[in-house]
């Protein structure tokens, strides 16, 4: 099985799900020619053609937008947005249009696409490149919000977005774009929305995480084992649908939880994730849950950015402090 | 010596004079013919009678309490049925704003619909199946990129259909505006821009909504043509919107239509526009009334439903009344209905929300 980095998965599933459906078309600025800042779409416009693979002038709103009437006009658009923090141009055209025309019209149209874009920070770019905004999102009725965290599943839950009936918000791990490899099949597979993924088995505390701060936690796991906590580390995978089940049982098996995760604590998704906890497994609880999370300030400059998103030592200490709790 | 510098685009180009076939007396301008032929004039005065009659039916009721806020078209009704009667509905669609009412009918909604949604029913925002048209739109200008990707995606198809997008002057001034015109160039996508210029945004007169003579003279910068036309003339907006649906037909592209015309009600019914509008304003566009015109020329013409139009007022009061006893009849809608359609497949969480507010195991 050939190994793949973020990126490289991102490409092939792309790539197959294009070969598998005419209707699937690439769009979004620098995409064509170019293959995207990030290269996730290299080489597919010399492949499929520019009909297929779009390069969009700069312009976020038409470009999420028109995503939605080429839907209705029976194609299957994957958008790129370059930088999360730039889909704050077509929020409105994500929130209010795409996620409700199935809702609003009983039915009667619907938005099968995907909006793709890379999030979070940690790798110095330009200021407002690394916002994380999944809870905000999260919010949208009617919009799904993907995450993967690893090359396996971005190749395997983007097929999955693009051939699911409702609109999908895809965010891909900035970071973790060339950092984050794994084995990946050359087959078509899909993985299904809805259902958490367990990366490491313990019986003393569970850490939910997603996306980039998987590997966060993972890391955080072995600095507590190293002083004989055993942490059960868990990837939502999908926040939208939200795998309550699984989150129930996983955090019942071990009755102590913290919750990572990169954008700034208060409303951050990991609120919902705690709401649900004590709300669904309270009685199984021996301490208060933790959630380690950006403060609640801007996204700062790239100089002071290593303070402010959560690291392995600051998830490993709260992991200490949820084990102290009686 | 110095060079002498001058700005090559000068911003002092006088607005052009509407494009007009009709006037406000209904007489035919020298040379003009129209383009619809007599079936074509009694269907389109039937359908702006009978927006108008339903119109004033909602807001009767919508007075006594019994239907939610909506905007009526009082005054714009040939701007409408003139771009409405110009399209195919077996194939163009259009993608209107919330002050359509006429296209929607002719693009094939049925009115009970239109009750319901103003009665706040979601059923009301039902698009039956076959019916070329994006349901109602409220964000303003948000309905723009849409049917720029609808055209484009219709083209990239292989089919011939064109899309007609319907807003204000108020809306043109939202980035939307921008951001699909300029897309709609690029692709060359079969769209009518249709800029209903009804002189209002709620309480924002034309002269603030922008420092330009007028908005048809935008459309170049896209790199399509503009049209500035009377909009209370039926004949001319019609030849425009065929025009302009002609150059889709052809692969051509995008036109802006700017259509002049005049709000003679209300923004909404939540609105007060006694508070805003001059009353020697409202009079002398009352005096151009589009639907009044239409009948003036059918008069001299001779038309045999010249004098057929109390007898038609009879007749659509029924059809209306006819509409709302179906409105009548349709189910009300239960809390379940916030639970449906949200997704193709409810989600966990919502179906544990739906559970524990209807009571279901």
């Amino acid at each position: 099985m050939p190994r793949m980095n973020m990126v490289e998965a991102i490409r092939a599933g792309l790539r197959q799900e294009m070969e598998r459906d005419e209707t699937v078309l690439l769009m979004g600025e620098d995409i064509g020619h170019l293959g995207g800042v990030f290269r996730a779409t290299d080489g597919l416009q010399q492949f499929f053609g520019s009909q297929r693979v779009v390069d969009t002038p700069l312009a976020e709103s038409v470009i999420a937008g028109s995503a939605l009437g080429l839907a209705v006009a029976g194609w299957r658009p994957v958008v790129e947005i370059q930088f999360l923090g730039f889909a704050q141009q077509c929020f409105h055209q994500i929130d209010q249009q795409i996620s409700r025309i199935r809702f609003r019209t009983r039915g009667s149209h619907t938005a099968p696409l995907v909006i793709r874009s890379p999030f979070g920070g940690g790798v110095r770019t330009p200021e407002f490149h690394s916002d994380s905004m999944e809870h905000t999102f999260a919010q949208s009725s009617g919009l799904k919000v993907v995450m993967p965290a690893d090359p396996y599943d971005a190749k395997g839950l983007l097929a999955e977005a693009i051939r699911d009936p409702d609109p999908v918000l895809f965010l891909e791990p900035l970071r973790g774009y060339r950092l984050l490899t794994g084995e990946v099949p050359d087959d078509a597979y899909t993985v299904p929305f809805g259902k958490l993924k367990t990366l490491r088995e313990g019986a003393d505390v569970t850490v939910v995480a997603w996306s980039q701060a998987v590997p966060v936690a993972e890391k955080a796991a072995e600095l507590a084992a190293a002083k004989g906590v055993e942490a059960h580390v868990v990837d939502l995978r999908t926040l939208v649908p939200l795998d309550e089940a699984g989150l129930v049982e996983a955090v019942e098996r071990t009755g102590r939880c913290v919750v990572v995760h990169e954008s700034q604590a208060t409303a951050g998704f990991g609120a919902e994730v705690v709401s649900l906890v004590q709300e669904q497994a309270f009685y199984s609880l021996e301490a208060p849950v933790r959630r380690v999370a950006a403060p609640d300030a801007p996204y700062p400059m790239p100089g002071v950015e290593d303070w402010f998103v959560p690291d392995a030592a600051r998830v490993a200490a709260a992991i200490e402090a949820v084990m102290a709790d009686q | 010596m110095a060079q002498a510098f001058t700005p090559q685009y000068p911003a002092d180009r006088p607005a052009a004079e509407p494009f007009s076939m009709l006037d406000a007396e209904g007489r035919l301008a020298d040379g003009a013919a129209p383009d619809l032929d007599g079936d074509g004039i009694v269907e389109a005065l039937r359908l702006m009678m009978l927006g108008r009659a339903f119109d004033r039916k909602c807001l009767s009721l919508q007075r006594q309490g019994r239907l939610g806020t909506f905007a009526p078209v009082f005054g714009q009704e040939a701007t409408l049925v003139g771009v409405a009667m110009a399209l195919d509905p077996s194939r163009d669609w259009a993608v209107p704003q919330y002050r359509e009412l006429p296209v929607q009918i002719r693009q094939g909604l049925p009115l009970e619909n239109v009750a319901l949604y103003r009665r706040g029913h979601p059923d009301g925002g039902v698009v039956p199946d076959g019916v070329r048209m994006f349901a109602t739109q409220v964000s303003l200008a948000a309905q723009l990129p849409h049917a720029v990707g609808l055209a484009w995606g219709l083209k990239m198809k292989g089919g011939d259909g064109a899309v007609a997008v319907f807003f204000g002057d108020g809306a043109s001034s939202e980035g939307d505006f921008h951001e699909s015109c300029n897309l709609a160039g690029l692709v060359d996508a079969p769209v009518l821009f249709v800029l209903q210029n009804n002189q209002w945004a709620i309480s924002t007169p034309r002269s603030i909504q922008t420092a330009g003579a007028d908005f048809a003279s935008r459309a170049p910068a896209y790199g399509f043509p503009g049209v500035s036309v009377d909009g209370n003339d039926l004949f001319a907006v019609h030849k425009a919107a065929a025009d302009a649906v002609a150059r889709c037909r052809a692969g051509r592209g995008a036109t802006l239509i700017e259509a002049h015309t005049y709000r003679m009600g209300m923004h909404t019914t939540a609105d007060d526009p006694s508070r805003y509008v001059d009353p020697a304003e409202l009079e002398r566009w009352r005096a151009r009334d589009p639907i009044d015109r239409v009948w003036k020329y059918l008069a001299a013409a001779d038309h045999p439903q010249g004098g057929a139009r109390e007898a038609w007022e009879a007749e659509i009061g029924e059809e209306v009344e006819r509409v709302f006893a179906r409105a009548d009849a349709h189910p009300p809608p239960g809390p379940a209905a916030i639970y449906e359609h949200v997704f193709a497949e409810p989600t966990q969480t919502l179906a544990r929300q739906r559970a524990a507010h209807l009571g279901e195991a």
